[in-house]
């Protein structure tokens, strides 16, 4: 939508300051004057809130490093005291720890928003890919986030994706070693991971111009995907028409936030990340943060060896192709239409998909070899090694009689009696939806594109509009002015 | 319009699920503990805790009575590394008193300061002493050091309890229920010298025990001894009686005060705020539909 600047200074020094940086006109013709499609709903508020987002973390980010300590042996006890003694230092660390939640919440909900109606298509690819840039440094930067407040999470987080990053073939074991800055998690660690946490939202927050850059060259998408005709009939002026829309929305959301911040400030964590990092002794599930959840399942999914490759780097490299696959889904979609508004069966498939990541998020969380359901009771099973040299077992319902046979057999067949359970996995459930994932991506949005028959789409965006009003007689108003503030 | 009806729906359910969503967290995080000490549901006082919930505060007295507990009998063990005597008369604590801002004036919490001897160094010559402490001191360490904390508990070092009520899932009522959780182990159950079990611990049995692994008994074992083992250990200053119940009750109280000692002061900015915020959005809302009045959308 960047077409002819509309802006005209007027004072002298703006005329004389816009002949020498027109820093105001890049201002007006970006967040004032820029024509935005008109017909745009609440989903599309998530990228307004994604900045109060990244703002608040900066904010409150530089307010608790002013108080932390980067120090294995500190780290725990200041964010401790931050908490106790530092002025308002409960709401500034609540509000940085539940933000980074809140911060997934919104990028979600703008990923999916962007999926749905296609946002990525042409002319939008490039904004697009610097949006799955932004979403992967979040991911870095949210994970050594994490890192900081030296919990046993924390620390055995650390040691988990130290180790995937470990287990890429060549780069891998180099790319460990600068990471933990030594032979295991300690010191030099935590202060690398201090100061890129530091670094990182800064590269976001350029990386976020950049996006902001590529929306602004072929303007907003919207719900009908039809591109904007006629700017008079079609858009209206971002300012005072989406300011005032995004900014309810925000405000909204800031009421979600609060909530957690003042009333839930620890749901969204772990209990035992309130136990000080012990390399001695491994939390029972170690489990990272809710938005990572969905590729920890995908990591934890791949159980099996195919040919020479192990497990452990198939998983690696389903986890990361998960999100990789996702730079390149402006190509992967061949439907010329853009919103699966008109899209009956794309939608429908949108939905299974949209299902399918938050399952893999339960997955994540659950221990792969627990049970979803149970098949049966559960039963008992003696293992032991027959005189034959067989190993062999027996099912058994009732104890004693499983007991009996236990003691019965010399100590040379080593018997034990285990609980024999049988029932859906949550590994199985994870291999499922991780398959539908990349079938998603892989095969049904390049496939779909070009067998669906889609939906007619309505002429233009005021088209749109008017047809959902059919009552509505009144003219379309005239938009380029705001509605004066009294009548 | 119509269409924006059906947004704000959208975003009234959203708000709705953030509300259920903690409580379903809360949900699954008593299912957690209740998995954590082997499918045994966590013990509750009488009426709940008066501390949970949106606008529960801490029971003054309660908490007082909980100090005493921890002074007199867990403090011979368990440091609260993280805990200053100042703490105890801060807004919320078991020992505020309104006309003491500054909490280092507090004249009960400069004598429950005063009780302990604190280790520092005469100044003016330089050999190590003792004094009594202020309330700007920390609560003093059971232990010099690690090595000797675990010498006298038979290996096992006692977790400092500062944070105790957050580390742990199932809160303060973990705490409340393994305070009362030293039961006879059942017929079957081999307990180690040495090992105690408790059917509210967060450990397994599986190993020790002899009989069908399908019914297991709950719990764990520890190396602490029942430490709240009969009624009457402690003479409560308000003449509350001192039952195990009430003990372990005032006990997790307190513990769980210091684990989050802003608990109040967040709750009650918390309701400013939230008001602020509706407030705000009624009004975004309004001026979102003057501004869009003309539009078709």
């Amino acid at each position: 939508m960047s077409g002819p600047s509309t802006y005209e200074p007027k004072s002298g020094f703006t005329k004389w300051l816009d002949a020498r940086l027109p820093v105001v006109r890049l201002a007006v013709d970006s967040f004032v004057d820029f024509p935005t499609p008109k017909n745009l709903n609440y989903w599309w508020a998530f990228g307004a809130i994604l900045a109060v987002c990244l703002v608040i973390q900066i904010v409150t980010g530089i307010v608790l490093a002013m108080h932390y300590v980067a120090n294995t042996s500190m780290a725990f006890d200041s964010v401790e005291r931050i908490m106790r003694d530092i002025e308002f230092g409960w709401l500034i660390r609540n509000i940085h720890a539940t933000g980074a939640s809140m911060f997934f919440l919104a990028v979600y909900v703008h990923m999916f928003r962007g999926m749905y109606y296609g946002s990525y298509k042409a002319p939008r690819e490039v904004l697009w890919i610097l949006g799955v840039v932004l979403y992967a440094l979040m991911m870095a930067t949210a994970f050594m986030g994490y890192v900081l407040p030296w919990g046993q999470m924390s620390f055995h987080g650390a040691g988990v994706i130290t180790n995937i990053l470990g287990a890429i073939p060549l780069v891998g074991p180099t790319i460990k070693t600068y990471l933990m800055g030594g032979p295991a998690i300690g010191d030099p660690t935590l202060n690398r991971f201090y100061s890129l946490h530091y670094l990182l939202p800064f590269v976001i927050a350029g990386v976020v111009i950049l996006h902001i850059w590529a929306l602004h060259v072929p303007g907003n998408g919207n719900p009908t995907g039809v591109s904007v005709k006629d700017v008079k009939k079609d858009t209206v002026p971002f300012h005072p028409y989406y300011t005032v829309k995004d900014g309810f929305a925000i405000v909204v959301f800031l009421i979600v936030f609060a909530v957690f911040v003042f009333y839930y400030p620890n749901a969204l964590g772990h209990a035992d990340n309130s136990i000080e990092a012990n390399p001695l002794v491994t939390p029972a599930h170690i489990v990272p943060e809710w938005y990572l959840l969905p590729f920890y399942a995908i990591l934890r999914a791949i159980t099996f060896d195919i040919g020479p490759i192990s497990a452990k780097l198939i998983g690696v490299l389903a986890m990361f192709g998960s999100i990789l696959v996702l730079f390149v889904l402006p190509w992967l979609d061949t439907s010329k239409v853009r919103s699966m508004r008109y899209r009956p069966f794309a939608q429908q498939l949108f939905v299974v998909f949209v299902l399918a990541c938050i399952g893999l998020g339960f997955c994540g969380a659950n221990n792969p070899e627990d049970l979803v359901f149970k098949f049966r009771e559960d039963k008992l099973a003696v293992s032991y090694t027959s005189t034959d040299g067989k190993a062999t077992t027996q099912i058994f319902d009732d104890f004693n009689q499983a007991r009996a046979l236990q003691t019965s057999l010399p100590p040379t067949a080593g018997a034990s009696l285990e609980i024999s359970a049988s029932g859906f996995k949550w590994a199985w459930l994870s291999q499922i939806l991780t398959a539908f994932y990349f079938l998603y991506f892989l095969f049904i949005l390049p496939v779909l594109g070009v067998i669906e028959k889609p939906k007619p789409r309505p002429a233009s965006i005021a088209d749109s509009v008017r047809k959902r009003h059919p009552g509505d007689k009144k003219p379309a108003a005239s938009v380029g002015a705001a509605p004066q503030a009294a009548e | 319009m119509r269409l924006n009806r059906l947004a704000l729906a959208g975003f009234a359910a959203l708000a709705a699920g953030v509300i259920a969503v903690p409580a379903l967290a809360q949900e699954q995080a008593a299912a957690e503990a209740e998995h954590a000490a082997g499918g045994h549901e966590l013990l509750e006082p009488a009426g709940g805790w008066r501390h949970e919930g949106y606008f529960g505060a801490f029971d003054q007295n309660s908490l007082q009575r909980g100090y005493k507990v921890y002074r007199e009998i867990c403090s011979s063990c368990h440091g609260m590394k993280l805990m200053s005597f100042r703490n105890l008369g801060e807004p919320g604590a078991p020992f505020y008193m309104p006309e003491f801002r500054n909490p280092n004036d507090n004249p009960k919490v400069k004598a429950l300061a005063a009780e302990y001897q604190i280790a520092d160094v005469d100044h003016e010559t330089g050999d190590p002493t003792t004094r009594a402490g202020i309330p700007a001191d920390r609560f003093p360490s059971p232990y010099a050091n690690e090595y000797l904390a675990r010498a006298g508990n038979g290996g096992a070092l006692p977790p400092d309890l500062s944070v105790i009520v957050k580390a742990r899932h199932g809160g303060a009522g973990y705490v409340y229920s393994l305070m009362q959780g030293f039961v006879a182990p059942p017929r079957g159950l081999n307990v180690t010298a040495g090992q105690h079990y408790n059917a509210y611990f967060a450990g397994d049995t599986a190993s020790q025990w002899t009989g069908d692994p399908r019914h297991k008994p709950p719990g764990g074992f520890l190396a602490m001894a029942e430490p709240l083992s009969r009624d009457g250990l402690v003479t409560f200053d308000d003449d509350t009686p001192s039952t195990k119940e009430q003990m372990a009750k005032d006990v997790a109280t307190f513990l769980a005060w210091a684990s989050d000692p802003k608990a109040q002061v967040r709750k009650e900015m918390g309701v400013s705020v939230l008001a602020y915020l509706v407030i705000l959005a009624l009004l975004a809302y309004l001026s979102y539909r003057r501004i869009w009045r003309n539009v078709e959308h």
